[in-house]
């Protein structure tokens, strides 16, 4: 498996330039406790009212217990060990493509990745006419022409610190859960968005992204605001394979949509998952949520996850608004020996709340991919209705594939309809494609984008080609 | 063109043997019917031929153009101009018929070296070739199969072949399942499609498909192997006669049996 041996390259090449010898990461305290939940908010400059956020954060996280009720097994990280801040990364610095190992650039092609954005992951020094900073620099302006503040939740929290005061744990509390409660102590950096009042975002906010959201670090965070009436796409992460020192990644999102509001948010995620083994794969334990607040909003989860050794992640949305809509269109891939438990919950709390759910599983190699979704109508979300749609596709014979529905409704008007459906990708259909001329690995990306077709459409066009070749790289050599 | 060499094939890995001593010669321009009743083996020949992985050679030869094709992927034999009209299309649900083919289309053009086509360029040409079967266009943005009628699955797989023009296409009863009009129009396309550079091998049960495509032989499979060889008449004399009558006359490599 090609893309394998490329991240194995990578692994050592990354090495090779010396993450691991960075002078301040060396410096920093090893493991956890209050002094170093200060000594980060310390480093980053924050007031004293996030320091005391974190503090609180930390102090109910320790009161936590690890979650253990997920479809998965590993190893569970050891805090004490952990190193909780890194300074920005120093990527290193080729003078050209032709420096960069070649397996990286095979992918890199058969993504279909252009030319300088190649050069921009692959870390070796762009041209004027293209370099990020430029690219930023009328990126932002077109945005700040129409309003909307995008920057770094660093920078939000120094420079709009009545938003993030109100919005920050709005809808994930710090006690949420472990991971949360971990994040909201020790978090690293992110991404803030607002859009004001009767706005709609000029732009994708993903151009930027692709590139320098590789250096966010392991505890993410993210806040996007919607005012009234207003707009927003956004898409976070990248197809090109992933990297990160750091095993664990613990992530909080929070959405927040006013009266007549849309978020889209896409996610495509490709961490590295580990050797044949699964061993050094990332651990992706993330908490997103969104908050349909307003009447006749709308928040939509679109997600491609393939990579990670470990995947815990239920993008939710909490339907307060009357009218408001909730949507998760999500395709997982596992292969080899990794384990994905993600899913979403849905919950109505007000009138003629609507939700879907698409998700679909593909497993393969000896993998396990589980589905876990909650709908839940609230005593007084009248007439709610949700439409749930699983399927999961099984290529080969050692993987497995799990379907954890949950319903709870307290409201009699609601209605909810559920399908799932599991399928094999049969050695005659790859026949049959095979006899038409396709190869055997084309035959099953075709196959599996046959399959994923209702959630890939939802993806921001440019990303779309991608997205279905990434599907194909991902499951190659997987039968046979 | 297609020469099999007394030919045996079992199912792969597990011992039971299918076919069981096959000869044939197919020259270009040729037409052949190969009839013979249910589990004679005749699907399997087809798959044999075009490289399905559940069945394994254990002895004899298959050549294409001269050249064994043994060794070859089903796709590698397709490239090389192998054509097989399933007996029981296969669904691909969310892959529409476009994009299957021209997928198909263009692979194949470019491992003979011939351009590829783009999408525009590609829509025109698949049109043509509907029109050849009297396909609704509605068909081409369908999932492959999916959800298709017996008779619009078989009527899709002579569509792809038309797009596709293959050498040598095997046909494994693509009348069964079709309506009478259905027949016609299919067979006509067959009909127009065949010239005297390709052949075809037509799996058939019923005589009715032989009035429309003249064969020039006519096989007959018993028991994974060819029994009996003749002209169109042969079809005729089965059709009133019935499988039974065979025995009184078979000759199985030279001996009676
Ligand atoms: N994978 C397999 N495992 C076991 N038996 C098999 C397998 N494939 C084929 N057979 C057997 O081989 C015999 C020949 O099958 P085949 O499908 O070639 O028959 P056929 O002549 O095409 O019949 P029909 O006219 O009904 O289509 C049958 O008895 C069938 O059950
Ligand atoms: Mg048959």
């Amino acid at each position: 498996m090609s893309e394998t041996k490329a991240l194995e390259t990578m692994i050592g090449e990354e090495y090779k330039y010396g993450f691991s010898t960075d002078i301040e990461y060396e410096e920093f305290p090893l493991g956890i406790n209050e002094d170093v939940v200060r000594l980060i908010s310390e480093k980053k400059n924050e007031p004293e009212w996030m320091t005391e956020f974190r503090l609180n954060a930390y102090r109910a996280w320790t009161e936590m217990e690890e979650p253990d009720w997920f479809n998965a097994t590993y190893e569970k990280p050891n805090f004490e060990t952990l190193q909780f801040y890194s300074a920005p990364k120093h990527r290193p610095k080729l003078d050209s493509l032709d420096e960069v190992d070649p397996k990286i650039r095979e992918t890199y092609e058969k993504l279909g990745i252009p030319l300088e954005e190649q050069k921009m992951l692959a870390g070796v020094a762009v041209d004027a006419v293209f370099d990020s900073v430029s690219v930023f620099t009328s990126f932002k302006e077109k945005l700040a022409e129409a309003g909307v503040i995008f920057c770094s939740i660093s920078e939000a929290i120094q420079e709009y610190p009545e938003l993030i005061k109100k919005y920050m744990g709005s809808v994930v509390p710090v006690r949420d859960n472990f991971y949360a409660a971990l994040n909201s102590a020790v978090f690293s950096d992110g991404s803030f968005c607002y859009v004001p009042k009767d706005t709609i975002c000029p732009m994708e906010l993903s151009t930027y992204f692709r590139i320098n959201n590789m250096n966010s670090g392991q505890f993410e965070r993210t806040l996007i605001i919607a005012e009234e009436n207003s707009h927003v796409s956004y898409l976070e992460g990248c197809t090109a394979p992933m990297y990160d020192e750091h095993q664990l990644h613990a992530a909080v999102v929070e959405l927040v949509a006013l009266d007549n509001a849309e978020i889209k948010y896409s996610t495509i995620q490709n961490w590295y998952s580990g050797d044949e083994d699964g061993k050094g794969g990332i651990y992706n334990f993330v908490t997103k949520r969104g908050a349909c607040r307003g009447k006749n909003s709308k928040i939509s989860w679109t997600q491609l996850e393939t990579g990670s050794a470990v995947t815990l992640k239920y993008p939710s949305v909490i339907l307060q608004g009357d009218n408001s809509i909730g949507e998760f269109y999500s395709v997982a891939v596992t292969n080899k020996k990794q384990q994905a438990d993600t899913g979403t919950k849905m919950i109505h709390i007000g009138k003629n709340t609507k939700s879907t759910i698409i998700s679909k599983g593909i497993s393969a190699g000896n993998s396990n991919n589980s589905y876990r979704g909650l709908v839940k109508f609230n005593r007084k979300a009248e007439n709610a209705r949700n439409f749930s749609q699983c399927d999961s596709m099984l290529i080969g014979q050692t993987c497995g594939a799990h379907t954890f529905p949950y319903i709870e409704s307290a409201n009699p008007t609601g209605k909810i309809e559920h399908e799932a459906t599991t399928s094999r990708v049969g050695e005659d259909q790859i026949f049959y494609l095979q006899q038409r001329g396709i190869s055997e690995d084309d035959a099953i990306s075709l196959i599996v984008n046959g399959f994923c077709k209702d959630v890939l459409k939802e993806l921001p066009m440019e990303f779309a080609v991608e997205a279905n070749k990434l599907l194909g790289i991902k499951l190659e050599g997987s039968v046979g | 063109m297609l020469e099999l060499k007394d030919v045996y094939a079992e199912v792969e890995g597990e011992g039971i043997e299918i076919l069981k001593g096959v000869s044939l010669t197919i020259n270009k321009g040729e037409i052949h019917a190969i009839m013979g009743p249910n589990g004679s083996g005749k699907s399997t020949l087809a798959k044999v031929v075009s490289g399905h992985p559940e069945y394994e050679v254990t002895q004899g030869d298959i050549l294409f153009n001269g050249e064994s094709i043994l060794e070859l992927d089903p796709d590698e034999r397709a490239h090389a101009g192998i054509f097989l009209a399933f007996q029981y299309p296969v669904e691909v649900p969310g892959v529409t018929n476009t994009t299957l083919l021209r997928e198909s289309y263009n692979t194949i053009a470019a491992s003979r070296g011939r351009e590829e086509l783009d999408p525009l360029e590609f829509d025109d040409y698949i049109r043509e070739k509907l029109d050849l079967v009297e396909m609704n266009p509605d068909f081409l943005e369908r999932s492959v199969n999916t959800g298709f009628s017996g008779g619009e699955k078989k009527r899709n797989e002579i569509f792809q072949m038309a797009v596709l023009q293959p050498s040598l296409a095997l046909l494994d009863e693509t009348d069964s399942g079709l309506d009478i009009d259905a027949l016609r129009v299919v067979s006509e396309g067959i009909n127009k499609l065949h010239t005297s550079e390709d052949a075809v091998i037509l799996i058939t049960h019923y005589q009715r498909l032989l009035n429309y495509i003249v064969p020039d032989f006519v096989h007959v499979m018993r028991d994974g192997r060819i029994v009996k060889t003749g002209g169109k008449e042969l079809a005729l004399e089965l059709e009133e006669k019935g499988y039974d009558w065979l025995d009184s006359q078979t000759t199985v490599n030279g001996e009676v049996k």
